[in-house]
């Protein structure tokens, strides 16, 4: 396939996580928000909203004041940040537009849907947090769509298998930032200092990658950080951990080194990151350091996204 | 003034009795109330929109995608009627690939007498670059759009003819698609030749046009200026139905005069370009330097007989407003035969007396500048102030080669569903041709477009106009003998 159409697929692949990512984290950000001091509801909150979708330098850019409303407005609909979810959408489209022969009708749909909807909640005024609520459940229904779309109807040749590449290199990114700026209330001496002072703000990482439930079948024990963690990092059931998206990363890759005949450095690095997942335990993480782990793996992530453009002629 | 001039209906006629194509149609209009049309006319709107549809408007900034108006009820060509029309236009196109041939060869036609070499040679759409070159089985125009319009029931005449990158073929089909989903019943009335069939007969024409050196799975890709050109719906969707790369300029090279398409695996060679890119901008080492959209050494490539290109460099030649007036005599050079369509009456303003009469007469004629397109740069005469009738006279007077006038036809009207019921608008039909080494098609029907505005006579998408499904149907016989 043309080397622009994969550049384009990966990207708009990203892009339709990244909203979804970005809906997530305002809406477990708007719950933490509104809760006492007490129970651990605290200013920080908005920054931290801020770190997790890596808009920060962005925003401290515009010199903005850090409260819900800003954040929100330039998180979700801003023109001026570059991944704004309204950003995410139009880019999508673009990306869409430019390579919709390489999209299925239910893809395009999804993607135009969203980006006709959007255009229709930026033309309402005064925008309740009602109006608020349902545009973000909207940004992940679309985000849904798109990838049930793209798994039901595209060929499975190389326009997929990049599109997947981009999906789960975008999720893993997400994932490890989330994991980065709360890894200080993940940390095992944390329940001796802070106590149940930080329980909702493990429930809130996990409701931004919508592991809440999930968390209880795994362990079917009450809220630990460092099973938190764990969860996130190395647990293969749990679609969003750092290992799962990795696993997926290396079966897409190998298909299209398998299609294309040869292997090459991108798939060599994906296979060495997942070993080295497969190979830690959380208590080997922590010994580490949680915070040094995450960094070395998101660095690890970019590094693969480098690779893949390289190996691909992007 | 319009209204002195009778009206031909391709409904009623000129008397309101319903012509025999129109028969079920009108029968079925008689039995539908006006809630079911506005319904079906709000769901149309949400089609079109929801597939992306959309073109672009120049100039137009808060819309810079916008839809088409689309009407949703049908129009329709008796089968008789269409055959004698398709004749015609496989005969024009024909003569246009001889034409075309001549120009950039021998040049008999010029020597002859026939075609003054002035309106070849200071064409700005003439190619210095092709002359004595030769393109890939001699085919320069391998997708024809003949503009069409009609004034009574005794046939048709040629208002225009397209031959470098004609567009619309998208809406042909996807009006098509739309309308079997809208209104299946007005459908199953009627036997309407099918036209889905046309993206495979394109490309088989495009794969016979490869070069000779080609092997026998050649290579196509559409070459478009990208998405933010007015057509680019269109050229996605084509490629898509053909199956080929949608490619930019950035996505190809040329290496040792090969054209080659970036992809995921390396470089892939390409024999057929079906370019959406007008000459100017298709190569900036032998048009424009600025240009961005093209591809370095595309012409090195395509005059070492590498690579075919559709439609061929140099065609609009052939095609502008001037060159039109010759067309029956350039069909009568080559082919030995009459013209089987007429032109419309035309006054060409670089002789003296047509230029005094155009004058005189600038209040009921249509002038139109030479080398113009999509609707821009004309007068409508009749419907002109006398503010912009002085203006004109004046570029006239000025430069009178650039212009050609024409009496203002009472383009026929078609049967439309508007707001406030059932009305008549002015229709022309833009058929396509496809010319190949394989033969010479031309798919059932075409787009036809429509002036949406009452009274309107401009038919352009650029300026309002919208779109109808042509039928072309085999059960109903012809009115006259």
């Amino acid at each position: 396939m043309l080397s622009r159409t994969a550049d384009n697929l990966f990207w708009l692949a990203r892009y339709m996580e990244r909203a979804d990512f970005l809906a997530r984290i305002l809406q477990a950000s708007r719950r933490l928000a509104t809760l006492p001091r007490a129970y651990g509801g605290m200013e920080t909150e908005w920054e931290s909203a801020l770190l997790s979708s890596g808009a920060a330098p962005a925003f401290h850019a515009a010199g903005l004041a850090v409260d819900e409303a800003n954040v929100t407005r330039f998180l979700a609909f801003s023109p001026d940040n570059p991944s704004s979810i309204r950003n995410c959408i139009e880019l999508a489209r673009a990306n869409a537009r430019a390579v919709r022969t390489a999209l299925t009708v239910e893809m395009w749909e999804a993607i135009n849907g969203a980006f006709l909807e959007l255009k229709a909640f930026e033309q309402a005024r005064g925008r309740s947090a009602e109006d608020l609520t349902r545009f973000l459940d909207f940004v992940k229904q679309v985000s849904a769509a798109y990838d049930g779309g793209a798994h039901r109807t595209m060929l499975r040749n190389d326009a997929y298998w990049f599109s997947r590449v981009g999906l789960y290199i975008e999720r893993a990114d997400n994932t490890a930032r989330l994991l980065d700026v709360k890894y200080h209330v993940l940390l095992p001496e944390s329940e001796a200092v802070g106590g149940s002072l930080d329980y909702f703000q493990w429930t809130a990482i996990l409701r931004a990658v919508s592991a809440h439930t999930a968390y209880h079948w795994v362990y079917r024990d009450s809220l630990k950080p460092w099973l938190v963690a764990d969860l996130l990092i190395l647990r293969p059931e749990m679609p969003r951990s750092l290992i799962a998206c990795y696993e997926s990363v290396v079966q897409n890759l190998d298909r299209l080194g398998k299609s294309h005949g040869k292997q090459g450095p991108a798939q060599r690095h994906a296979r060495a990151v997942f070993g080295q997942l497969e190979q830690s335990t959380i208590e080997s993480v922590f010994h580490n350091g949680l915070h040094e782990f995450i960094q070395g793996f998101i660095a690890d992530n970019h590094r693969l996204g480098a690779l893949v453009s390289e190996q691909y002629l992007f | 003034m319009l209204s002195k001039v009778a009206q031909f209906d391709e409904m009623g006629g000129f008397e309101g009795s319903t012509r025999p194509p129109y028969e079920k149609l009108a029968k079925w209009l008689g039995s539908v109330e006006p809630e079911f049309l506005a319904s079906r006319r709000a769901q149309a709107e949400f089609l079109f929109r929801r597939i992306g549809i959309t073109f672009a408007v120049y100039g137009s900034q808060e819309a810079t995608e916008r839809l088409i108006p689309f009407d949703i009820l049908p129009r329709i060509i008796a089968r008789a009627e269409w055959a004698e029309l398709e004749k015609g236009l496989i005969q024009r196109v024909k003569a246009l690939n001889l034409f075309l041939a001549d120009l950039y060869g021998a040049g008999e036609i010029l020597k002859a007498g026939v075609v003054p070499s002035e309106l070849v040679y200071r064409n700005p759409a003439f190619r210095p670059e092709m002359a004595g070159r030769r393109v890939p089985h001699d085919i320069f125009v391998h997708i024809a759009g003949i503009d069409i319009i009609r004034t009574d029931d005794d046939g048709f005449f040629v208002l225009e003819d397209n031959a470098r990158t004609p567009s619309g073929v998208s809406y042909m089909l996807e009006n098509r698609e739309v309308m079997m989903r809208l209104l299946p019943d007005l459908f199953a009335l009627h036997r309407v030749a099918p036209i889905e069939n046309y993206p495979d007969q394109l490309l088989a024409t495009l794969r016979s046009a490869a070069p000779r050196g080609a092997g026998a799975d050649p290579v196509s890709v559409l070459l478009t200026p990208g998405q933010f050109n007015s057509a680019f719906y269109e050229h996605s969707f084509l490629a898509d139905k053909l199956g080929i790369e949608l490619v930019e300029g950035r996505d190809l090279f040329v290496k040792d005069d090969i054209v080659y398409m970036r992809t995921t695996e390396g470089p892939r060679r390409v024999d057929v370009i079906y370019r959406r890119i007008d000459d100017d901008f298709l190569d900036p080492l032998a048009f424009r330097p600025d240009s961005a959209l093209g591809v370095a050494g595309l012409m090195g490539a395509y005059h070492a007989g590498n690579v075919t290109l559709a439609n061929a460099v140099g065609t609009g030649v052939a095609d502008d407003k001037a060159m039109y007036t010759y067309m029956p005599d350039v069909i009568r050079f080559y082919l030995g035969e009459e013209p089987l369509l007429q032109n419309v009456p035309t006054w060409r303003c670089r002789e003296k007396d047509a230029l005094a009469y155009v004058l005189d007469h600038l209040g009921e004629l249509v002038v139109k500048e030479v080398n113009g397109s999509g609707g821009y740069g004309m007068l409508v005469g009749p419907h002109a102030t006398r503010a912009q009738i002085a203006e004109f006279a004046g570029k006239l007077a000025d430069n009178p080669a650039n212009f050609i006038a024409q009496p203002t036809l009472a383009l026929s009207t078609c049967p439309v569903s508007v707001a406030s019921g059932v009305a008549p608008r002015h229709v022309d039909l833009r058929p396509f041709v496809l010319y190949g080494a394989n033969g010479a098609s031309v798919v059932p029907g075409g787009l036809t477009r429509v002036a949406m505005t009452e009274n309107s006579l401009v038919v352009n998408s650029s300026q309002g106009g919208g779109t109808k499904d042509t039928w072309i149907i085999d059960d109903a016989p012809l009115a006259r003998a």
